[in-house]
């Protein structure tokens, strides 16, 4: 070395793994573009390929022709009944289930295994809910092909969900606020109602919304227990079959043949604009979540 | 309950602890909201348990009676509708492993490498809007992913590489890979923010770069995180329906490349489910298939669990 090099000048062996490093940096920027630009590239498909199919008749029209021509409302209306039929059941049910299990059980192999049961069935293929849904409600419990029959099993799929979802919320609220609640003399109820779950509810929200996402977007457990293809006429009450937005999709994508081509992706950008708002609604909860929390 | 018990126990029960066990409408309303809550989560809980008794119940009588296991599982025909039926399920356990595979194959290195960057090397702003990005691709619904297999993919594939059937494993394959690559990626993500940052800062002290830390220190310890985000992946590929059932052409054969069609378990089910007489041969045989898949998604959830919980010592 002479005197005239700095004394921090890097060395040919660093400078080389400084060159690998921005290399390698790189190169994972473009496999994680690689999954990202998929997901714009489909919104862009849908978006210039389905817009010209969101005319005025398609959000005001009766559907026609099996479905193949005619207005969206119906299904949409289908959808709506569906979804918040599963919420109406599965929502009380499952935060009942997630306070028992975090604020009430005891640790013991129980309660393990009931959570390992519940973790498992909610990665159960949600073809096998409907498999479930036809022998229980359809057939065994007699609701027919009904909407109610097809919220229960939209319900117990998401049953599974809304408690795991719940369950981590209740759980990241620290024992020390519910310690200082009791020692002030507070029930566990008490506790449960003014302190656990004020402080636990955006997690439990963007739980729910996520929950009503996919109950959105299944089509599997409804197309056999209580959505039909075409039925251009609005429920009167939970025993009528309805049309469901996620079917209607399928229906107009694979059954029919006299379809104009825009239609498809017409349907399937409604889909996915409700389930996007909902997304941003939970992303928008989890920003404020974050920036309030300050344990 | 414990409490009470205890202090009546003991002889010298003072007047203040009498006191204290007052029943008033505090008390009243506590006792109220534990019934409350044990009957709704007990109900759930049940509920939960009532679908696996409920599938078990319908598909144990054929699966242990009539069915002929040796043909159920290595069949190469699939005809429940022919006179006499045949069952053998070979093609769509075969199509589910291939389609799976291509899965896999495409989510894995998207995945691991989306998980890479985002958790190591991304940073703020950038961060934040690829992991919101993510977050888009796994809230896209499966039958609009089934429409883009079937009127955008399938025109693609059948151009690039110049055949003719469009719907086939590779499509399939990719369409599931993108769909599974989210989780995958989430869960691997948190895998790598479960290494204890002392141990990156501990290699940086050495003087080795970002990327060093990565390959020699960060990858290696969550690999047990990293094993279970691919199982969890796996377990989310087969169980896909809607969308394998418009993108694979569900043609029931075994596949010899990933250029043929084919069937999977989950569109099988799907497909033949509104067909099926309640209670026929043909119907017990699909719950026979959902026993199956729910087997098939407790043994790759446990293993996952085990392997997470199994090598690391338990605080």
């Amino acid at each position: 070395m002479t005197g005239t090099t700095p004394t921090f000048a890097p060395t040919g062996h660093e400078r080389r793994s400084l060159t690998v490093q921005q290399l390698v940096r790189l190169s994972f920027l473009a496999v994680t573009l690689l999954l990202v630009v998929p997901a714009l590239l489909i919104l862009g498909v849908l978006v210039v390929r389905g817009s010209p199919g969101w005319t005025w008749e398609f959000f005001t029209a009766l559907p026609r022709d099996n479905g193949a021509a005619g207005g969206i409302w119906l299904p949409l209306l289908g959808t709506l009944w569906l979804t918040a039929g599963a919420l109406l059941l599965s929502l009380p049910l499952g935060v009942a289930a997630a306070i028992y299990l975090s604020e009430y059980a005891r640790d013991n192999w129980l309660t393990r295994t009931i959570q390992v049961a519940i973790v498992n069935l909610a990665g159960v293929p949600s073809i096998v809910h409907a498999l479930f849904g036809v022998g229980a409600f359809v057939h065994f419990l007699q609701f027919g092909k009904s909407i109610l029959a097809a919220s229960c099993t939209l319900a117990v799929m998401t049953l599974p969900v809304v408690i795991v979802a719940t369950r981590e919320s209740l759980q990241a609220v620290p024992r020390a606020f519910r310690e200082a609640c009791w020692s002030l003399g507070a029930t566990r109820w008490q506790t449960i109602w003014r302190v656990v779950l004020p402080n636990s509810g955006s997690g439990i929200l963007t739980g729910l919304i996520l929950v009503v996402c996919r109950a959105v977007g299944e089509t599997a457990p409804i197309m056999f227990t209580g959505a039909v293809f075409f039925r251009p006429l609005v429920p009167d009450s939970v025993f009528d079959k309805t049309m469901a937005l996620s079917l209607h999709l399928y229906t107009v994508s694979t059954q029919l043949n006299n379809v104009p081509p825009h239609l498809p992706f017409a349907v399937a950008l409604l889909l996915i604009v409700v389930v996007l708002a909902l997304n941003a609604v939970a992303i928008g909860f989890r920003m404020r979540l974050r920036g309030r929390k300050r344990w | 309950m414990t409490d009470r018990q205890a202090t009546a126990d003991q002889p010298q029960t003072t007047a203040w602890a009498a006191a204290l066990d007052r029943r008033d409408r505090t008390w009243w309303g506590d006792a109220a909201a534990r019934v409350a809550v044990l009957v709704g989560g007990v109900s759930a809980i049940l509920f939960i348990g009532a679908i696996c008794v409920f599938i078990a119940s319908q598909g144990f009588g054929l699966a242990f009676g009539k069915l002929d296991w040796g043909e159920f599982l290595f069949g190469r025909r699939w005809e429940p509708t022919v006179e006499p039926p045949t069952y053998g399920a070979l093609p769509l356990i075969a199509g589910t492993c291939w389609i799976t595979g291509v899965a896999m194959l495409v989510a894995v290195p998207l995945a691991f490498g989306a998980a890479v960057y985002v958790g190591e090397f991304a940073r703020g702003r950038q961060r934040e809007w690829l992991k919101i990005l993510i977050e888009l691709l796994a809230a896209i619904p499966s039958v609009v992913w089934g429409v883009i297999g079937l009127h955008v993919m399938k025109p693609i594939i059948q151009d690039v590489f110049g055949v003719h059937v469009g719907l086939n494993v590779l499509n399939a394959g990719i369409i599931l890979g993108l769909m599974a690559a989210p989780i995958v990626t989430t869960i691997a993500e948190d895998a790598l923010k479960a290494v204890p940052d002392a141990y990156r800062e501990a290699a940086e002290a050495l003087g080795a770069t970002r990327w060093q830390v990565v390959w020699r220190v960060v990858l290696p310890h969550a690999r047990p995180g990293l094993s279970a985000a691919v199982l969890l992946g796996i377990g989310r590929a087969f169980g896909e329906t809607i969308a394998v059932l418009m993108a694979s052409g569900h043609r029931l054969m075994v596949p010899q490349s990933v250029f043929d069609s084919a069937a999977t378990i989950t569109a099988t089910i799907a497909a033949e489910l509104g067909e099926a007489a309640h209670g026929g041969e043909h119907y017990q045989v699909l719950f026979v298939l959902g026993l199956l898949l729910f087997a098939i998604t407790f043994g790759i959830n446990l293993l996952a669990d085990w392997i997470v919980r199994g090598r690391r010592p338990r605080a």
